[in-house]
């Protein structure tokens, strides 16, 4: 007895108690149900919804199309409030109980209802170019209700509180698409010995096999494709990513994956029925609101990929091709044979070939009534003769004209293709089939511009990119049987170009009992002779473009298929006109007298469907968005009332609100006259830092800096000026000469990183013959600026074995001795003016140093003080700050700084040529000078314009701008700094401020030096008489490492060999290890050594001297890394979410080391054995790249525990 | 998204660790001082910006930190070949 209603659960074979699981949904409000298994688009079918949107333009009533990625009518949104998401096609989106649903586009706004009524006739292509544009004024107006009218959904009104996870995959050979030739390809590829990934977009692998009816070696296509699945899960070297719709292919075969729904589903329903690997798993604590990631974005690296994307079939086009009932052939098979759903009572079959007769075949064995309209003067090939054979009505030579009803078909009007009497025939669903599109979209991304095939009568791909191949119903083959040999054969191919050549036979592709097809013949569009409104054929339903439109535009002079694209916005839905672009070339060729080949096809763009934002942030949202580095002194900030500035990626204290209520003016007067009175910390770890060793490393500085260090004596400091080579000033900074040959620079906070890749690029490139390394070490040295009269009392009662005398401690002096028990650098040098003493010490003790200083500063009242203060007291001393008072734009002479530039070098430092430049020699170039306000409490904006006029007539000439502008507790009053064409003739001249608020301030121009303390007139008062106790240092609990570089020659292998016990790896990329030591290779003439800790000096010293006066460095760097453990089966996972490094272990066995990024930072990955990996962070990154990869396990089901910081 | 063959690490890299330091081999000259503002302005700011192969400067950035030369094809993306600087 056969079903009735949609559902056909007794075809299926199911009895009441087989059935899947009933869910219930709601769709546009109504409550309905639908089970498992079903798509949204199965499920509304089932309910029978007929009705799923209006169109865009002219509000028509809108069913389901089509199966797949190609809907263009049943666009939904899902979800509710937050969860929202817009512009899902219900036909790719599983169903889950409960699920909330609306369409896209429920009808036209009033504006739009009102128009279409009135002017329904007259809304041809381009209209709203031709309609909304004049008067220019009423656009924004139209705008808006085309916006409300288009149906683009509502944005969801919250903060997307799903996870979206990130991957790096790799393989040997992906696989896009698991249809026959998809699967065909991986199981030959895989049988080769390759690492294998298939992707198919599907929640499971088949594609067509599984609504066909085709035997395959004997079995099933689904028995087929399942025994497929198991061998492929089976194998731990192929990846089966399924829901996962490869969106683009770019570059050097990297693909976009973007997969579905991915952390919510038991491994039960998982291909294979295996867990897939890295899938992720409710933790073991089982928290049950858990719901895991709900998309994952794959950044694969395929070494070859093979796109088995398949085919999306053709409509044909005729009037009345909208109406709700009017679906693609396949899509009919495929609801009836996937879902057991039944998307009407009596199907009219319109075809141009005979596979699409296997819809008319497999409705008739469900039990319901089938009429066939073949446009083909003779049907006569062997489907066409089982139909007639099972009693179905063939009519030849005939097309469907045109369709009746509007919200459901009603009947059609069937007529010969000659012309002559329309006859109407009854049904209520019409499946038309013109032929199939192969999906070239991954293919045409590359660059391969698709061809057209007269004889396969599609657009095919073009010449494949470099180890991109094609196979399948892409390349034009429409037997399953084709499809399979082409598969088998390519996957094999594919392996073989990886280097993978297995036994060398190539697996045989099984025999099926598919039947023999007589030829198709082209068919694109039926015309109608009174084309009017119930009559539009229309080529993109999602953007309502019809026959006419494409005409029109043709008329018009539009032959290039690009602009009348652009004109009709014919593919321009979230579709991307899947079903109607090749009807609209096909169409424009016949209006344009050309052929379809002549025409050509619009290019492909990624993605090949609509990727949320969500999925393309992944992890890198909130707290992971932008890392923030932290100092050592970080939470002592924090703790202490610090108001945070972000500098870089740090953050450092602006202020600190001591007080309750205490605001910034309060609290950066509060500690400026600290600073100048008594005695102020500031924590200045951020710093840029970068050691400078080698013989030669004096004749480096002098030639990136526009002044002299060959004579700095050791021990001495000095302010240095760095310019780029067109004259401006690049960076400054404080460089120390530590030894000899070594010197440590200081570079600005923000400037740190630029500043090192900037010296090494002419190192590198330029004076390779200079015997010197630079190393960074901004992490490994934490640095407390101790400021102010009474410094020197705090510091020398917890600093003994270095003399502060002013005698023996000079101003720009460098002396290495322990504070707080820590072994310490200590410089007296100074951004305030005041007294001051910058205390370096490894940032392992960085904390532990700040507290001891704040505990012996106590009867000092010694006060922490942030950026602010710190701006204030510089400008006090007209020192700038580049890029607060320089903008790119300046040389040393603008700022004052002529005196700093030595330009008798005699190698020409950089940027030396440039000064004498005709443009930097302009007398009326912007200068640096000061500005007192005339009142002395207003503040001049920085940045505010200058003028000499309070209220001058527009155009008004600007005489310069404002830099920095501070109340000054010191000065009792307002000042600024500013750059002022020719300002340093101008002083005493009255300048004005306009404000935006029409307020004017003006203000005198003075020199730029404000404050002069007598530096070396402190307190009377002898330091503290009792050196306050200090505590032993702690016993170490991390790894000491060093930074070794050298040339490589066997005298220095050989010392180096020696100390550490261990030889240096050549190899690049692998590490050295014994039970104390690991050593890793960096870089052909760079190693990080790590070591117990307490030994680094000792083996800094034997090193030194072993290797003395040939090209070496070795920099302890034990402050400015730290190591982390992670252990375990999800351990490669975790970093696959991290990094793009490839750590699989065929590529990374124990004894690899790679130096790579680690989502926003970089690190050193090192694998110790199979799942634990070494992970070498900087110290400022540490907590992020911690919090990261434990979050990374959580995602995958792991437990955090696997994450171990060591040091 | 490159894959860029160090020829340092000798290994395949993603783009992402690198970053691109502009046309490669251009010399600093040897005496700026004794050349015309012209030919000091050829070198500071003019490039060749071919449409194909393209000799470029690039750094391994994010992994051993050195420069290299790279042949690159400015249309296909092509890279064609990666070298130490001095071997290429």
């Amino acid at each position: 007895m056969a079903d009735t209603g949609r559902r056909l659960w007794k075809g299926a074979g199911l009895s009441s108690r087989d059935r899947p699981k009933p869910l219930a949904l709601t769709f546009n409000g109504e409550r309905l149900m639908g089970c498992r298994g079903d798509t949204l688009a199965s499920a509304l079918i089932a309910n029978g919804i007929d009705v799923v949107g209006h169109s865009f333009k002219y509000g028509r009533p809108r069913g389901i199309v089509g199966y797949g990625a190609e809907e263009p009518n049943a666009i939904v949104q899902v979800g509710e409030a937050a969860l929202r998401t817009p512009n899902l096609p219900a036909t790719q989106v599983e169903l889950e109980d409960g699920m909330v649903a609306t369409s896209a586009t429920r009808g036209p706004g009033a504006a739009m209802a009102a128009l279409a009524g009135t002017f329904g006739r007259l809304l041809p292509a381009g209209f709203h170019y031709k309609t909304f544009m004049r008067p220019q004024r009423l656009w924004g107006f139209w705008e808006k209700r085309l916006r409300e009218a288009a149906g683009l959904g509502d944005v969801p009104d919250g903060a997307d509180p799903d996870i979206y996870d990130r991957r790096h995959g790799h393989c040997d050979v992906l696989v896009v698409g698991g249809g026959p030739a998809g699967l065909a390809a991986a199981l030959s590829a895989s049988r080769a010995g390759a690492r294998v990934m298939l992707v198919d977009e599907n929640a499971e692998l088949g594609g067509m096999l599984r609504s066909s009816s085709i035997a395959i070696g004997g079995e099933s296509g689904g028995d087929w494709t399942r025994c497929a699945a198991a061998e492929l899960a089976d194998n731990p070297d192929v990846e089966l990513l399924t829901r996962a719709t490869a969106f683009g292919l770019y570059d050097h075969n990297f693909v976009g994956i973007v997969e579905r729904d991915a952390g919510r589903l038991p491994p039960s329903e998982t291909p294979g029925g295996r867990a897939r690997e890295g899938a992720p798993r409710p933790p073991p604590d089982g928290g049950s609101d858990w719901r895991g990631p709900r998309q994952r974005m794959h950044h694969v690296r395929a070494r070859q990929v093979v796109l088995a994307c398949g085919a999306i079939e053709r409509p044909i086009v005729f009037a009345g091709n909208d109406v709700p009932g009017v679906m693609m052939a396949s899509a009919v098979s495929a609801y009836v044979a996937r879902h057991a759903v039944a998307p009407g009572e009596r199907l009219l079959l319109f075809a141009n070939n005979d596979p699409a007769y296997d819809t008319a075949l497999a409705w008739h064995r469900i039990g319901r009534e089938v009429t066939v309209v073949d446009a083909r003067s003779a049907a006569d090939g062997s489907r066409p003769d089982r139909a007639r054979a099972a009693g179905i009505d063939v009519r030849a030579g005939c097309v469907v004209r045109e369709v009746h009803g509007r919200r459901r078909v009603r009947g059609v009007g069937v007529a010969p293709i000659g012309g002559g009497k329309v006859e109407r025939l009854d049904c209520d669903l019409v499946a038309s089939s013109g032929g199939w599109n192969p999906v070239v979209h991954l293919s045409a991304q590359t660059g391969a511009r698709p061809q057209w095939s007269e004889s396969a009568r599609a657009f095919l791909p073009g010449p494949p990119a470099g180890g991109v191949h094609h196979a399948g119903a892409i390349n034009g083959h429409e037997s399953t049987s084709e499809c399979m040999r082409d598969g088998f054969r390519t996957g094999a191919q594919a392996a073989r170009l990886a280097g993978f050549d297995g036994s060398g036979d190539e697996p045989e592709a099984p025999a099926t009992d598919e039947p023999s097809s007589a030829p198709s013949e082209a068919l694109f569009l039926v015309p109608h002779p009174r084309p009017g409104r119930e009559s539009k054929q229309f080529v993109d339903m999602q953007l309502d473009v019809t026959v006419a439109d494409v005409e029109l535009a043709a008329r018009e002079g539009y032959r290039s298929v690009e602009h009348a694209k652009r004109y009709t916005a014919l593919g321009f839905g979230t579709d991307q006109g899947k079903l109607g672009n090749v009807n609209g070339v096909a169409i424009l060729a016949n209006a344009l007298g050309q052929g379809i080949g002549e025409t050509g096809t619009t290019m492909f763009r990624p993605p090949y469907t609509p990727v949320t934002f969500g999925a393309m942030a992944g992890r890198d949202v909130g707290r992971f968005f932008d890392p923030v580095r932290q100092t050592p002194m970080h939470g002592w900030h924090g703790a202490h009332g610090a108001v945070w500035e972000d500098v870089g990626r740090w953050k450092r204290p602006r202020y600190y609100a001591r007080i309750d209520g205490e605001g910034m003016d309060e609290a950066v007067r509060r500690e400026c006259l600290a600073a100048r009175g008594g005695v102020a910390m500031l924590d200045a770890s951020t710093l840029g830092k970068i050691d400078v060793q080698g013989p030669d490393a004096a004749v480096f500085l002098d030639r990136v800096y526009t002044n002299g260090f060959r004579r700095l004596a050791v021990g001495r400091c000095r302010y240095g000026l760095m310019l780029r080579e067109d004259g401006t000033i690049f960076d400054d900074g404080v460089t120390v000469r530590v030894a000899e040959n070594r010197y440590l620079m200081h570079t600005t906070t923000g400037n740190a990183e630029a500043v090192l890749a900037w010296l090494e690029l002419w190192r590198q490139t330029e004076w390779p013959e200079l015997r010197v390394h630079l190393t960074s070490v901004t992490d490994h040295w934490a640095t407390a600026a101790v400021v102010g009269p009474k410094s020197r009392a705090v510091l020398g009662s917890i600093c003994t074995d270095i003399d502060l005398s002013p005698e023996a401690f000079r101003f720009m002096d460098f002396r290495a001795g322990h504070v707080a028990g820590v072994p310490a650098q200590v410089y007296r040098i100074s951004f305030s003016g005041e007294l001051s003493f910058e205390v370096n010490v490894s940032a392992q003790h960085g904390l532990r140093v700040w507290e001891a200083l704040m505990e012996a500063g106590a009867d000092f009242s010694i006060t922490p003080y942030g950026t602010e203060t710190m701006h204030v007291l510089r400008a006090e001393m007209g020192f700038i700050i580049v890029g607060q008072d320089t903008d790119g734009s300046m040389t040393p002479d603008d700022m004052g700084l002529a005196n700093l530039v030595r330009s008798g070098k005699r190698f020409g430092f950089l940027g030396d040529r440039s000064l004498s430049l005709p443009e930097h020699q302009r007398p009326d170039r912007l200068q640096l000078v000061g500005l007192e306000p005339l009142n002395p409490s207003a503040v001049l904006p920085e940045g505010v314009q200058l003028v000499t006029e309070p209220h001058p007539k527009p155009p008004a000439r600007m005489h310069g701008h404002v830099t920095s502008s501070y109340l000054s507790a010191t000065l009792g009053r307002s000042f600024a700094l500013a750059m002022v064409k020719g300002g340093r003739e101008r002083i005493g001249e009255t300048l004005y401020g306009p404000q935006v608020d029409g307020r004017v301030i003006p203000a005198r121009v003075v020199p730029s030096v404000f404050h002069k303390p007598a530096m070396e007139v402190e307190d009377a008062a002898a330091p503290s008489a009792e050196p306050a106790r200090v505590e032993p240092l702690p016993a170490p609990t991390t790894s000491a490492m060093l930074n070794l570089r050298g040339d490589g020659t066997e005298e220095f292998r050989n010392a180096a060999s020696a100390i550490l016990g261990l030889a240096l790896p050549d190899e690049p990329c692998t590490s050295a290890r014994n039970s104390g030591v690991a050593i890793h290779w960096l870089a052909p003439d760079e190693w990080l050594i790590v070591a117990p800790c307490g030994d680094e000096a000792e083996v800094e010293r034997r090193l030194r001297a072993a290797t003395s006066g040939s090209n070496f460095a070795v920099t302890d760097v034990t402050g400015a890394y730290v190591l982390l453990h992670l252990i375990g089966p999800h351990a490669r996972n975790a970093l696959a979410s991290a990094t793009p490094c490839d750590l699989h272990p065929r590529n990374f066995p124990p004894g690899r080391c790679v130096q790579t990024t680690l989502a926003k930072t970089q690190a050193v990955i090192a694998a110790t054995a199979e799942g634990a990996f070494e992970i070498i962070v900087r110290r400022s990154y540490a907590h992020y790249a911690q919090a990261w990869l434990i979050d990374a396990l959580n995602n995958i089901g792991g437990n955090p525990d696997a994450l171990q910081r060591l040091s | 998204m490159l894959l860029i063959r160090c020829p340092h690490c000798d290994e395949e890299r993603s783009e992402e660790e690198f970053t691109c330091a502009g046309e490669g081999g251009i010399r600093r000259p040897e005496n700026p001082g004794e050349l015309s503002d012209e030919e000091w302005a050829d070198y500071l700011h003019f490039r060749t910006n071919p449409k194909g192969r393209h000799r470029e400067n690039w750094c391994h950035s994010a992994g051993c930190r050195r420069h290299f030369d790279v042949v690159r094809d400015t249309v296909t993306y092509v890279i064609h070949s990666t070298a130490r600087i001095g071997d290429g």
